[in-house]
């Protein structure tokens, strides 16, 4: 043995590491993800051949699958096209809805949150506010509009503040609730430790209500998703909704459908997205 | 003048709401420095409250808590208190709950790497160095009741509060953990004040015993003395006629001129 040759200096592990597991096979990495996905797949297939044969019957009154595929076949292949006005492609459509959900689901969120953190520290707030909120929120979003239209003269923050009214509501009472239930425990903790003031509020409040103020927001978001689709329909414009009415009043049923998929998936994909965000910032404590 | 007591409670009575009847009713009990006091009663008489106007959660009626020569009005660190249920925040790791304590108690006597030290240290104290990492909701229950008294060892306090600390966990477990808060308080010397319903561990665990009657209106029956030589050992003291005595002076306390009022009734 040359002399030079250092010993590399390794940490023993205390105990001996048991033999490393085979490496699974390809099959068995793939079967959990068959198993949940197949399921879904098969239905959805089943439920399209279903359709394909009721509506290619002499009476139907609705386009079956491949007749929407022949039909909307440019709008399904290509969502970015811009051909000038209201003749663009669905992501553009989309793109415009989801901007005026954002501004209203923001706004919502932080009007809800920040009312949902009185009336659930202050009986007296409780009391004055929470018979007011149960009768507005039973109001549906479309009946806002007028009044909305009336009040803003202006489409635009017609249909925002449409949505900012659906969505507040379950904002509002989740973070209420989720600060009311907060364990008399942590309570008690904060109080040994004397945290108090804002510090007691970031420190304790706000994280022990999180999972409660993210069900809220999954819930608003939902809400926010399905109000601006049938508020776009009135106000027209650029938005989803009026791409669907427009569709429907040149009788572009197959375009509808189309439109409708996207609606649904965009909606999932928002409900989603809140969980993951809810489930990272309660590290956790929220489920998913 | 004679020598304070270092926590003294006297005439402490606590009626809730517009009752006649007080829950506890003229507690009188002094403790020195350096004693591990349990209070021990059938559940429903009034323990758990006692603790909680020691901590300050819960006003007392009448008659009042004298800490160090201090009166207690408040909660406050120097009476950290070991909840039944743990009550660690499940939204912070081990080492962040501990922490929390430290940074709100201790910031105005050490820096920033100080307190880091001390989390550590206190960590390591109770032996959960391994698990700083990781979330309440990650750990067995013994391990979180290990954060707990590790984070109430943290805030330094002149008298430590646990209020059934072990209850909710099996019995392997608790013994392990008795073993520990008897190394603990044989380690720092902390003024210990536990409230049990285990008259095994109060035995194991206590320089004296003080007995309730059952509630409502609750008096301190009974107080013994228990002069078991310390370090205890569990095994060792099983045999020992002195155990054996003091167990079976509680037990008599306990189930036969003070039975559960349900089992009385029966």
């Amino acid at each position: 043995m040359n002399a030079t040759v250092q010993t590399p200096v390794v940490a023993a592990p205390a105990v001996s590491l048991p033999p490393p597991m085979p490496a699974p096979s390809l099959g068995a990495r793939i079967r959990p993800l068959a198993e949940r996905v197949l399921p879904p797949l098969m239905v959805v297939l089943a439920l399209v051949g279903l359709w394909e044969v009721v509506a290619s019957g002499p009476g139907a009154t609705l386009p079956p699958p491949s007749k929407v595929w022949t039909d909307a076949h440019d709008l399904i292949v290509d969502p970015f096209f811009d051909r000038g006005g209201l003749d663009k492609g669905l992501f553009w459509h989309l793109l415009a809805s989801l901007q005026r959900v954002a501004v209203g689901f923001v706004l919502s969120a932080i009007v809800g949150i920040a009312v949902g953190l009185l009336i659930g520290t202050s009986k007296l707030a409780m009391r004055g506010l929470d018979p007011i909120f149960q009768v507005l929120r039973t109001v549906p979003p479309l009946a806002w509009l007028p009044l909305s239209l009336a009040a803003f003269r202006e489409a635009q923050p017609s249909a925002i503040f449409v949505i900012f009214i659906t969505s507040v509501w379950p904002i509002i009472i989740n973070t209420a609730v989720g600060v009311r239930n907060v364990p008399q425990d942590y309570r008690n903790v904060a109080a040994v430790i004397r945290l108090r003031g804002p510090a007691y509020w970031v420190r304790i409040i706000l994280p022990a209500a999180a999972p409660y103020i993210f069900t809220g927001l999954r819930i608003g978001v939902g809400l926010s998703w399905l109000a601006i689709i049938a508020a776009e329909m009135l106000i027209g414009g650029v938005g989803i909704g009026f791409f669907i009415w427009d569709a429907w009043n040149s009788s572009n049923l197959s375009d509808i459908i189309v439109a409708l998929t996207y609606v649904g998936l965009v909606g999932f994909a928002l409900d989603r997205a809140m969980a993951l965000v809810g489930h990272l910032v309660t590290r956790g404590t929220a489920t998913v | 003048m004679a020598t304070q007591p270092f926590l003294d409670i006297s005439d402490v009575t606590v009626a809730f709401g517009r009752s006649r009847v007080p829950v506890l009713n003229g507690i009188d009990l002094k403790v020195a420095r350096g004693e591990y006091v349990s209070v021990i009663g059938h559940s429903g008489c009034g323990k758990s409250t006692l603790l909680n106007v020691v901590a300050g959660l819960l006003p007392a009626s009448g008659g009042g808590v004298v800490l160090d020569g201090k009166e207690v009005s408040d909660p406050g660190p120097d009476r950290a208190v070991v909840f039944q249920n743990h009550s660690l925040l499940p939204w912070l790791t081990c080492y962040e709950n501990i922490r929390l304590a430290v940074d709100q108690t201790l910031s105005r006597t050490m820096s920033r790497k100080e307190r880091d030290v001390w989390t550590l240290e206190n960590l390591a104290l109770v032996r959960m160095t391994h698990a700083k990492d990781k979330r309440p909701g990650e750990i067995s229950g013994g391990m979180k009741q290990r954060i707990g008294i590790g984070r109430a060892l943290a805030m330094k306090p002149k008298v430590l509060l646990l209020d059934e600390p072990f209850g909710a966990l099996d019995a392997l477990t608790r013994a392990h953990l008795q073993d520990q808060v008897m190394q603990i308080h044989a380690e720092l010397g902390t003024t210990v004040m536990m409230i049990t319903h285990d008259v095994d561990e109060a035995v194991l665990l206590s320089d004296r015993i003080v007995m309730l009657t059952n509630g409502p209106n609750a008096r301190i029956g009974e107080i013994l003395e228990v002069d078991l030589p310390r370090p205890r050992d569990r095994l060792a003291l099983v045999a020992d006629p002195r155990f054996i005595a003091a167990r079976a002076a509680v037990l008599e306390f306990l189930h036969h001129r003070h039975a559960a009022p349900g089992l009385a009734a029966a």
